[in-house]
């Protein structure tokens, strides 16, 4: 009994963790979260009445022979008219929860979001040209206002899933899918690829960032701005190796030079919590080891390994750290 | 794998030692020709050399080389640029990204049959692909330009 106790608080502390369905944070995850308690209590019910009629089928053996044929036909009749409602209520009750999971907005966010091996680019649509955004890996979102993200990717197909918030949708390129939903609470909500896409599948998560309208609002101001000019004579010597060196070919860095599209948008790379896609914390140590052998940190990423003395790393390294 | 002395007009040498130390993988490996497809198109070579054949830079599948067949050679073409519009990607691409385009450029043509190949392609081909059986047509011929 004692064993039991633990085990199941074990399994509902795994619940309660960050990335979970069970702990909606939205009408759309709320409604998926009901339809799988649904189906887990209808068919747990179902599955102990099956046990309860095994127990008391082997208990009561000796049934008289001259009855067993009819009573059989008539029990597995019934079985089966039960069997066929259920499911039939299963289906409508599923029908009717994805039915509601898409449902159209006045005055979305709208936010493009395009899987690569193996980050994602979040882009911020706006009628203002100037006041569309890009950045990678984290998604700000303001509290109660729709977000609608249209997916699409670059080489294989990717897969959002953030569970707090919505269910999956798949990234095809060369096609746009697209899924709204409402944050009701403010918090950190992480969510992963989850289609399978390549050696660092696993290494492939997205941040979403629900806030306060106003801070979210701030927070977009703050990014629309071009990268800050270098402090210190060791930011400037980063800064014009990045941007005269094969950096400058894969990232933009808004502000400077550097306007490639290959990589991830870096004009406000510190601004993020973490770098390659969750795996490590955005500290000038994580960065200048990222640079110095990402190969090591993810195998089989696309970011080469640019040949550079000890201090052009600190310098760039140092410049990075500063992108606010 | 920088380390190569070319003739004076710069074409023509033997592979650096640490690549044929190596077996050449950038001619004989699978991935790196697949990276090097990759490179070909996230590095706009399409926009001057379309799909190998040519548009307003030279073309890349029809056997003649004007600097040279070599790895080598095409290694220089590719990091130090050549005249006539051929920019230098030294600063743009490292070495070892250079080495993969170099593969791949030549299993554009395929005059022979290799065994290692890159990656289908993901749109219609405009040329037969690259892992085919070798060129049929006849590279005595010279190009018309």
């Amino acid at each position: 009994m004692r064993t039991g106790g633990i085990s199941l608080a074990l399994v509902c502390a795994g619940c309660t963790g960050r990335q979970t369905v069970l702990a909606p944070m939205g009408p759309q995850a709320a409604q998926l979260s009901w339809l799988l308690w649904s189906f887990i209590v209808i068919c747990a019910v179902i599955w102990l009445l099956v046990m309860l009629v095994l127990v008391l089928a082997l208990q009561h053996r000796t049934v008289p022979v001259q009855h067993s044929e009819r009573r059989a036909a008539v029990i597995v009749g019934i079985s089966i008219a039960v069997s066929v409602l259920v499911i039939i209520a299963l289906t409508v009750m599923s029908y009717a929860a994805t039915r509601g999971l898409s449902v159209a907005a006045d005055d979305p966010v709208v936010v493009r979001l395009l899987g690569f091996q193996w980050w994602w680019e979040v882009t911020y649509i706006d009628r203002r040209l100037d006041r569309t955004l890009v950045t990678a890996n984290e998604i700000h979102i303001p509290v109660g206002r729709p977000v609608r993200i249209e997916f699409s990717a670059a080489d294989v197909i990717h897969s959002f899933w953030v569970p707090n918030l919505a269910g999956k949708m798949d990234l095809i390129p060369g096609r746009s899918n697209d899924l709204t939903f409402i944050a009701r609470r403010p918090g950190v909500y992480r969510g992963q690829c989850a289609e399978f896409c390549g050696l660092q599948h696993a290494h492939m998560a997205l941040l979403v960032i629900a806030e306060e309208p106003a801070a979210f609002e701030a927070w977009r101001e703050v990014q629309l701005q071009v990268a800050r000019l270098p402090e210190t004579a060791e930011q400037q010597a980063g800064r014009t190796f990045f941007t005269s060196q094969a950096c400058a070919a894969c990232h933009t860095v808004r502000g400077t030079s550097a306007a490639g599209t290959l990589g991830p948008d870096l004009t406000h790379v510190a601004s993020r919590s973490t770098i390659a896609a969750g795996l490590l914390q955005t500290t000038r140590g994580s960065l200048a080891a990222w640079i110095a052998d990402s190969q090591t940190i993810k195998p089989g990423n696309n970011m080469p390994m640019v040949m550079m003395t000890p201090e052009q790393l600190r310098a760039v390294s140092a410049w990075l750290a500063d992108l606010r | 794998m920088n380390d190569v002395a070319p003739m004076a007009n710069h074409i023509n040498c033997g592979l650096p030692q640490i690549l044929i130390a190596q077996g050449s993988p950038y001619e004989n490996n699978a991935y790196q020709l697949g990276q090097g497809k990759r490179l070909y198109d996230w590095f706009n070579c399409k926009g001057c050399h379309a799909n190998g054949g040519g548009a307003s830079g030279l073309a890349l599948t029809d056997g003649w080389w004007r600097y040279g067949p070599d790895p080598v050679s095409i290694f220089l073409s590719i990091r130090d640029g050549r005249p006539h519009g051929m920019p230098a990607f030294a600063n743009r691409l490292t070495t070892e990204q250079i080495w993969q385009l170099t593969g791949y450029v030549r299993t554009m043509g395929a005059y022979s049959a290799q065994t290692a190949a890159p990656s289908r392609s993901d749109e219609m081909e405009s040329r037969p692909a690259e892992n085919r059986a070798p060129a049929a047509t006849d590279l005595r011929i010279p190009p018309s330009r």
